[in-house]
């Protein structure tokens, strides 16, 4: 099962749903999503989103797993708004979030990278008078989608690294190696992709 | 079989105090079915790799792959030439097996029938249908390398130049890579530290500080770098 929202194979009405529609629902779920201002409405999505999980498929298990990226950005606001104003506006911001990306994760669970760049491919074309490259866009989002398990494994890569030589948990000793394993890689497939005839 | 025209080629990396010259004077005309390039690190076969591609214009000199020079008709000879790295995640662009393969059929803008039907005979080939929407970075390194060749070839080019494609990879691995390039029908310049794999090689260039020192069939070009190196 795909931790970090890669696609999972299926059959689900998800599944089959045209790329184009779910991007465009996401985006539409997105934008309805500030009037999502009570406790109560937070859950009762929570609840809806669980089940969209389980129409496709997927337990609630794999719904919380998309957010474990998130678990200290979702730590620090939850502390702001309940500092700041109280833990009703605590859960509803914190809740709105972790929806959001719940629901853009269910979009990349049940649709090939391939469906979702050419959606996006399409939704760009007519920004081409005004020197978008549509196919670009595309390469990018797919690159950017397989760059998450590469990244995520320099990132263990390194911090072994670290803990074996017996260093502590320096933020520059893992920064700077990560960036550049990252460029290398970068580089790497730059290459690639114009050995493959993409320039 | 495209005629491979290296014509006194020099190339350097960076300027000034900076720039570094990682292949000297090469001259070398290839037209042989199984080339092995060996040479230790640094010695500038990697480089001489990326010339025949276009990856890397030389500084000096000229290369064509069957008489269309790589600085100026750089996509005509990409068609012609497939590359293969070292490392393949580097190579692979797309999350599943089966979006990658088919990704280098994209510029050719087939229909999806085609591009489908294609893509499951290179994957049936190379037995990764079985792992058709695999995410990539879950596959061993035998099987990313073998999508990384199965990427390839399905675009059909005429000469295969592969840089190292088992130094990542554990004996099995290796093997199982060196059984499939031995039964491909294309021409192949084959990049390598593992010796082994050059057995009944056509010809083999042995490179040593830049320079190309010996090229000669596989065994005697093997026996030179052995006493090269020792």
């Amino acid at each position: 099962m795909s931790e970090l929202g890669l696609y999972v194979p299926g059959n689900s009405i998800i599944h089959r749903m045209p790329a184009w529609l779910k991007l465009l629902a996401l985006i539409m779920l997105g934008v309805g999503s500030v009037f999502l201002s009570s406790v109560a409405a937070v859950l009762i999505s929570a609840i809806l989103v669980v089940l969209l999980y389980a129409l496709a498929g997927f337990r609630p298990a794999t719904a919380l797993r998309q957010l474990r990226p998130l678990l200290w950005f979702l730590v620090f606001i939850v502390i702001v708004q309940i500092w700041t104003k109280s833990w009703q506006s605590a859960v509803t911001v914190a809740g709105v979030i972790c929806l959001l990306v719940m629901l853009a994760a269910l979009v990349t669970l049940t649709t090939r990278t391939s469906a979702l760049a050419d959606a996006v491919v399409t939704a760009c074309r007519p920004l081409k008078p005004f020197g978008v490259d549509p196919e670009r866009v595309g390469l990018l989002l797919a690159l950017g989608i397989r760059a998450v398990p590469i990244v995520s494994g320099f990132a263990h890569q390194v911090r072994d690294a670290q803990r074996a030589r017996g260093l502590g948990a320096s933020p520059r000793a893992f920064a700077a190696p990560l960036l550049v394993r990252a460029l290398r890689h970068a580089d790497a497939v730059g290459d690639a992709l114009v050995a493959r005839g993409f320039e | 079989m495209p005629i491979i025209d290296i014509h006194d080629v020099t190339h350097a990396y960076g300027q000034g105090r900076m720039r570094r010259t990682v292949l000297r004077d090469v001259s070398v005309r290839l037209d042989e079915h199984r080339i092995g390039v060996i040479g230790a690190n640094g010695s500038g076969k990697s480089t001489f790799a990326r010339l025949l591609n276009g990856l890397v214009i030389p500084s000096r000199g000229e290369v064509s792959i069957g008489g269309l020079s790589t600085e100026r008709d750089a996509r005509a000879v990409r068609k012609l030439v497939g590359f293969c790295f070292t490392d393949p995640d580097a190579q692979i662009v797309m999350p599943t097996v089966q979006e990658d393969i088919a990704f280098t059929l994209k510029p050719m803008k087939l229909g999806k029938a085609e591009v489908a039907e294609r893509v499951d005979a290179i994957m049936r080939r190379f037995g990764l249908h079985e792992h058709a929407d695999h995410p990539a970075h879950l596959l061993s390194g035998g099987q990313k390398q073998l999508l990384a060749l199965a990427s390839v070839l399905i675009s059909d080019p005429q000469l295969l130049v592969m840089d190292e494609p088992t130094t990542l990879l554990d004996l099995r691995n290796a093997q199982m890579i060196s059984e499939v390039i031995a039964g491909l029908e294309h021409q192949v310049v084959l990049v390598t530290h593992h010796l082994e794999l050059l057995e009944g090689f056509d010809r083999v260039l042995v490179f040593d500080e830049s320079r190309l020192v010996c090229e000669a069939a596989a065994p005697v070009a093997v026996r030179f770098y052995r006493e090269l190196m020792a």
